[in-house]
């Protein structure tokens, strides 16, 4: 089944009342931030506490990140180090911009895998925040078998890029296509930048809606206030379950009779629509709200 | 015909107070109340002793009645509720005689049975005129309905209102009427009005906190009782004002008009009745200034005494119509069981309240309550103190997972039935215990300094000293 992947809440590395209650506040995944939020003086405490809880605290079975250091940074190849054996759902590379960006993570990995004789079945998933990222999206997201999707990072990106972040987007409209397109045409998660204004609920709505409609799959959240709007914004409604369910029985029919497409209310369904119903179904199936 | 008297010291006098007497005051002043430390103050000068002190509750500015406990001038205490450095000086055995702590209506029955014969009623009046008449909703400190001085007016041998804002006869509206009061002083001030609204007022913004109320609310959708008419109860705590604040969103989603509210009652109610999606409030006290004003202005907000909202004797009371409470618990254990008095150190931190009402009465109890507190599970295998018993709570509600008791078959195959992470509770307790560690227990002396009854009067559990 597809991994459901609504929302990717963001937890500050060196919090522990955050981290150990981050499994349950409705997010689908968590990443616990080694980078941007944590101060160049507590990198090293950070890091001990995010791979003593990946391998002690119950995260209610939702799927677990940690965002490293950048290749810049000259702390990367420590934090992987330290998180690898703990074995996390994904590694998030920040500041991502090239496949040997991906590479060099996966060697760490292989290196680590060869030390403890056994696979370790981590995913990357890489943050594109430079225009370099943006214009390699493609190729970064090809790079591995174990690169499963892209995050946008729109704060860095449009710093980067000399201008300022708008409500309104259209600053980050080719960049956000330009990623999602990257993910679609390989087959990764796509989740779009977070929305960094904490209390503007209906700014949130209204980035989200956009969001979904251009194509991402989820859409980062660095307050669990946002959780919510986020979650149901990418959730299927009882109209849209309804009408999957109906196609998918429709098109089953018919492939039972051979035929490669059906009618549903006088509208042709095929393989596609079919798979969209599919995927549909499959999230309202994995929604607990 | 004037009740005017100069001062407590005089009417004291007047009323002869006498060593052994019982003597009340009411809380809806909360930590804004100056009437009881001042009646006090006058009554060791005097020099009575071994009093009891029935006040329906007793909050940090009461500090200096430790004192008072210390030289035998209060000697027994008879309470619904304790918060702050009294609760603490209790535990550590300076009261005489066990406090006793009864739920709202438990002391509406005592009283009105006679089983809590009360000698003198200090009512903090916020109006009051000279004939005695007394309302709560004007003054300088206006509280709401005065619900819970309601039984002592109407019982006690002497009744005596305590003002700061005296009006022309005769006073409009009345909540307690003359014919019940015999004296009236009137003094400085009776509160601080900025400390008279309950502790808390706003949502919580806590992830936590808000997890629960969502779970709390989805619960409730699946009860089978969210529809037009049913009614509820929440306290005022950040994560039951969320709660209201959720059913108010989704009772105008799907277009559900309740039938009542119930309890302590605050803004966001107010707010519910005022958009038609309750038909009325029944206010028992009121939990902020919008409530107080509210209370005043609108005949559908209705003010109600402690007995016909919680008294399990009286012919019938709003309680045992409700359909769904939303509860908080210091602890719960595996039974159901819930501590509301005391805190996982032992402390009394507080009482049955409403809960142990509430509880009882309606179709549906919901706890939400996190799973740990600080370093302390909630969920346990045996509680510091039993206020409220496991067979009147229905579902417990932690941002970890939803436990039903499973006494409740309706109530546990719905829920089962749906999405909700839906866990035994001893599994919930497993995973408390995972977190923090299975706590040493408290030491304890045998001294008991708490009683504490269900709303029948039947003693629940005791609180013993502390021993540290």
């Amino acid at each position: 089944m597809e991994k459901l992947r609504r929302t990717l809440l963001y937890v500050p590395g060196n919090n522990p009342a955050m981290i150990q209650s981050a499994g349950f506040l409705g997010a689908d995944f968590v990443v616990f931030d080694l980078e941007d939020a944590i101060p160049i003086n507590q990198k090293d405490s950070a890091r001990i506490l995010v791979k003593n809880a990946l391998k002690s605290i119950d995260f209610n079975s939702v799927e677990t990140m940690v965002r490293i250091n950048s290749w810049g940074s000259g702390l990367t190849k420590k934090d992987l180090d330290s998180i690898i054996p703990s074995e996390p759902d994904i590694i998030l590379l920040p500041k991502a911009e090239s496949k040997e960006d991906i590479e060099k993570v996966v060697r760490c990995i292989e290196l680590e895998e060869k030390k403890y004789n056994k696979k370790i079945p981590i995913e990357i998933f890489a943050l594109i925040e430079t225009p370099l990222g943006v214009i390699n999206s493609l190729e970064i997201a090809c790079a591995d078998k174990r690169m499963t999707g892209l995050q946008f990072g729109a704060e860095d990106f449009t710093a980067n890029i000399g201008t300022k972040r708008t409500k309104s987007g259209e600053e980050l409209f080719y960049s956000r296509s330009q990623i999602i397109l990257a993910c679609k045409a390989k087959g990764i998660s796509a989740i779009d930048t977070p929305f960094v204004d904490i209390d503007d609920m209906e700014g949130l709505e209204k980035e989200t809606e956009f969001a979904k409609q251009l194509g991402f799959d989820g859409k980062a959240v660095i307050s669990p206030l946002h959780i919510d709007v986020v979650n149901e914004i990418f959730s299927p409604d009882e109209r849209e379950i309804s009408w999957a369910k109906k196609v998918l029985n429709a098109f089953e029919k018919g492939e039972k009779e051979g035929k490669g497409a059906v009618s549903v209310d006088r509208k042709m369904v095929d393989a596609p629509i079919a798979a969209r119903a599919r995927r549909i179904i499959e999230i309202a199936k994995r929604m607990a709200i | 015909m004037t009740k005017v008297v100069k001062s407590i010291k005089k009417v004291l006098k007047l009323i002869n107070i006498k060593d052994g007497m019982t003597i009340s005051f009411h809380h809806h002043l909360r930590n804004g109340d100056y009437v009881m430390n001042l009646v006090l103050e006058e009554i060791a000068e005097i020099g009575v002793k071994n009093l009891t002190l029935a006040a329906t509750g007793i909050y940090p500015i009461h500090q200096p009645l430790i004192k008072k406990m210390e030289n035998k001038i209060i000697t027994k205490i008879d309470t619904d509720f304790i918060s702050g450095p009294v609760g603490e000086a209790i535990v550590n055995g300076k009261l005489e005689q066990p406090a006793i702590f009864r739920s709202r209506g438990g002391r509406a029955r005592a009283i009105e049975t006679k089983e809590l014969k009360i000698d003198i009623a200090f009512i903090a009046a916020p109006s009051a005129d000279s004939a005695g008449n007394i309302n709560g909703v004007d003054g300088p400190s206006a509280c709401g309905p005065l619900g819970y001085a309601i039984p002592d007016a109407h019982y006690a041998d002497k009744v005596i209102a305590i003002t700061d804002n005296l009006v022309d006869y005769p006073l409009f509206p009345v909540r307690i009427e003359e014919n019940l009061v015999d004296y009236v002083v009137v003094v400085d001030k009776i509160g601080d009005a900025q400390k008279i609204m309950s502790g808390t007022t706003i949502i919580t913004r806590d992830p936590i906190g808000l997890r629960i109320a969502k779970y709390a609310l989805q619960v409730i959708e699946q009860s089978g009782l969210f529809k037009t008419g049913f009614s509820f109860q929440t306290g005022a705590g950040g994560i039951s004002l969320a709660v209201a604040d959720y059913l108010h969103k989704k009772m105008k989603e799907k277009n559900i008009i309740g039938s009542f509210a119930l309890g302590g009652i605050t803004k966001f109610l107010v707010d519910m009745l005022n958009e038609g999606l309750l038909k009325t409030l029944l206010n028992v006290q009121s939990f902020d200034l919008d409530a107080v004003k509210s209370v005043k202005e609108n005949p559908q907000h209705q003010a109600i005494s402690v007995s016909r909202y919680a008294n399990p004797k009286a012919k019938s009371c709003a309680v045992d119509n409700l359909d769904i409470s939303i509860l908080g618990a210091s602890e719960v254990d595996t039974n159901f069981n819930v501590n509301i008095v005391t805190d996982s150190n032992g402390i009394i931190i507080g009482g049955s309240g409403g809960h142990n009402d509430s509880a009882e009465g309606s179709k549906l109890t919901i706890i939400v309550t996190p799973l740990i507190r600080g370093r302390f599970p909630v969920v346990v295998d045996k509680l510091t103190t039993v206020t409220t018993p496991g067979r009147c709570i229905d579902v417990v509600v932690t941002e970890r997972g939803i436990a039903v008791n499973p006494n409740n078959k309706e109530i546990e195959e719905r829920l089962i039935n749906s999405n909700l992470p839906i866990v035994p509770i001893s599994k919930l307790k497993g995973v408390a215990y995972q977190l923090t560690g299975k706590p040493e227990p408290i030491k304890f002396y045998d001294r008991i300094v708490g009683k504490v009854e269900e709303r029948n009067g039947k003693i629940v559990d005791y609180i013993r000293m502390l021993k540290y």
